[in-house]
């Protein structure tokens, strides 16, 4: 079995969000949910860097270690998903994780910040795979046509890897001796305590 | 001519010679590492224990990449917080039973006088009750949040407990504003007879005469009661705060601060749920003649005499002056 990772080459990416576009375009996203986003650090200062980011799909995820209700879970791919029927909105997967991955409809709402969604590594959820419901809830669900996430797929200069973790940490571990540096694995260490030595 | 000649071609190697030198140095930086200068993971994880840039989405909040600290949330509110909770309630549960397995009832010496005074008006009663009833609500709403899960989700299931807890979180939300108006109205009503004063320390000193037929002396409010008082007030204006910064995410702190309320408003919570239980236990079964006070609004004269012997005594000196007063007041004719 793989285990799904999401690996962005930071010396790669150029900030075009080609792959936050893709995301809320196949998914249908609603207005003011971004699953996926890119963060500029240092923005125009030298050692300037822009990471890609969205659920890491983390080891021992800390949202569904924390949920009042069960409703998250991983799928045997080592894909983090969750049930929307399940969800109350609580908001406290969101003060967990450490990626700022989950989303709410309505953040500014007492009460009811609405079902919470998040990145599902186009898994879907646990409806039927491929069913109105699931595309309706979460979205395409790529992984079961055998299809890997779109934002990576889409990924301009190929800084963004999705896929089994061996394999990307693989190909990241090859680029790097190639060209002789590399910034490292953002978020590795924090969600699957582990890094790729650079 | 010559001289000329040969200052020029001196020049002109010199200037070759430089061009050579500066053709070289970019050979040189080829092998210079570019990401020597670039922001670095774990140097940024260790300097603010989060990592925060610009987005060109609208919403930025999403700014911060990471934040680690939510680990650390999570050992409190899987952990810690359970053993604040269980170790508060249970621990109090079980010197209840043990006191009233031991000492029974506190009940009244004197038996009853049979006549009654006024103890809480209708208002303060409907307050009281008011706001008892929502802390009930949002007590076992927000236990369900903590321990729902390793206890009653097992026996119910997972649509049934959802769906349960979805309404238990829009109760908690929504019975937060009655809880509160109801504690801001406690604070002013009953502000008047619990500050705390000599009579207090005399009162504490003989143990509030729980052990024995002892009965020290109190006003309106013994130091018991003060300072369930002050619990309530502090307590409920510190569950109200954190919760409300909760409820209204991103208003008034980020996500640590976030956190930190979670944090603040759950121990407080379980706290507060354990001295409530204290309370309730010495309104009802713990003592005859208590729960009168907050049913029917009066309460028996030996209980005022024995419970609030200084409170009884204002009591009737104030019945005893306006019956006096109000006999020339009438021949008067101001």
């Amino acid at each position: 079995m793989a285990r799904m990772k999401f690996l962005c080459d930071a010396d790669r990416c150029i900030e075009c969000n080609a792959c936050v576009t893709a995301c809320k375009n196949e998914h249908e996203v609603p207005w003011g949910i971004n699953r996926r986003r890119v963060v500029t650090i240092n923005d125009g200062k030298p050692g300037e860097r822009s990471v890609s980011m969205a659920c890491m799909h983390c080891t021992d995820a800390p949202c569904a270690a924390v949920c009042p209700v069960n409703c998250i879970y991983t799928t045997d791919d080592g894909v983090v998903l969750h049930s929307k029927d399940l969800c109350i909105g609580c908001g406290y997967c969101f003060y967990a994780c450490p990626f700022g991955a989950p989303q709410y409809p309505k953040i500014g709402n007492f009460g009811s910040r609405g079902k919470m969604d998040k990145c599902t590594f186009c898994a879907g959820g646990p409806e039927a795979d491929g069913s109105k419901e699931e595309y309706e809830k979460y979205g395409a669900n790529r992984l079961a046509e055998g299809k890997l996430p779109l934002c990576a797929e889409m990924c301009s200069t190929k800084s963004l890897l999705a896929g089994d973790g061996e394999i990307i940490a693989q190909i990241y571990k090859e680029r790097v001796m190639k060209r002789g540096y590399g910034s490292g694995a953002w978020g590795w260490k924090t969600a699957y305590r582990e890094t790729i030595a650079s | 001519m010559a001289s000329l000649a040969k200052c020029v071609r001196l020049a002109l190697g010199a200037w070759v010679l430089s061009l050579m030198i500066s053709a070289s140095v970019p050979s040189i930086a080829q092998q210079v590492n570019p990401t020597a200068s670039a922001v670095k993971e774990q140097q940024l994880l260790q300097e603010l224990n989060r990592i925060q840039g610009r987005v060109s989405i609208p919403d930025q909040r999403s700014g911060v990449l990471e934040q680690p600290a939510g680990r650390e949330w999570r050992e409190f509110r899987n952990v810690t917080l359970r053993w604040i909770g269980g170790i508060a309630i249970l621990g109090t549960l079980a010197v209840l039973v043990v006191f009233y397995l031991a000492c029974g009832m506190v009940r009244l010496q004197g038996g009853r006088a049979g006549r009654t005074i006024v103890r809480f008006s209708a208002f303060e009663r409907f307050v009281h009750w008011m706001t008892a009833t929502c802390f009930i609500t949002l007590a076992i709403s927000g236990l369900n949040i903590t321990f729902g899960r390793p206890l009653l989700l097992p026996l119910i299931g997972h649509e049934a407990f959802s769906e349960w807890s979805q309404w238990a979180k829009y109760a908690h939300n929504y019975l937060s504003f009655p809880f509160t108006i109801g504690v801001v109205l406690i604070f002013l009503m009953w502000l008047g007879g619990n500050i705390p004063n000599k009579v207090d320390v005399e009162w504490i000193k003989r143990g509030g005469g729980i052990v024995g037929h002892d009965h020290p002396p109190a006003y309106r409010f013994n130091a018991g009661q003060k300072a369930v008082y002050w619990i309530v007030v502090i307590g409920g204006a510190a569950v109200a705060v954190t919760g409300y910064e909760l409820m209204f995410p991103f208003y008034l702190s980020g996500i640590e601060g976030m956190q930190m309320a979670q944090m603040v408003h759950s121990t407080v919570a379980m706290l507060f749920v354990a001295v409530m239980l204290a309370h309730i236990y010495i309104g009802t079964i713990g003592m005859q003649g208590a729960f009168e006070a907050m049913g029917s609004g009066t309460v028996d004269a030996n209980w005022a005499k024995e419970h609030h012997s200084l409170w009884l005594d204002e009591e009737d000196a104030r019945a005893a002056t306006n019956d006096a007063r109000s006999k020339p007041a009438a021949t008067a004719a101001e």
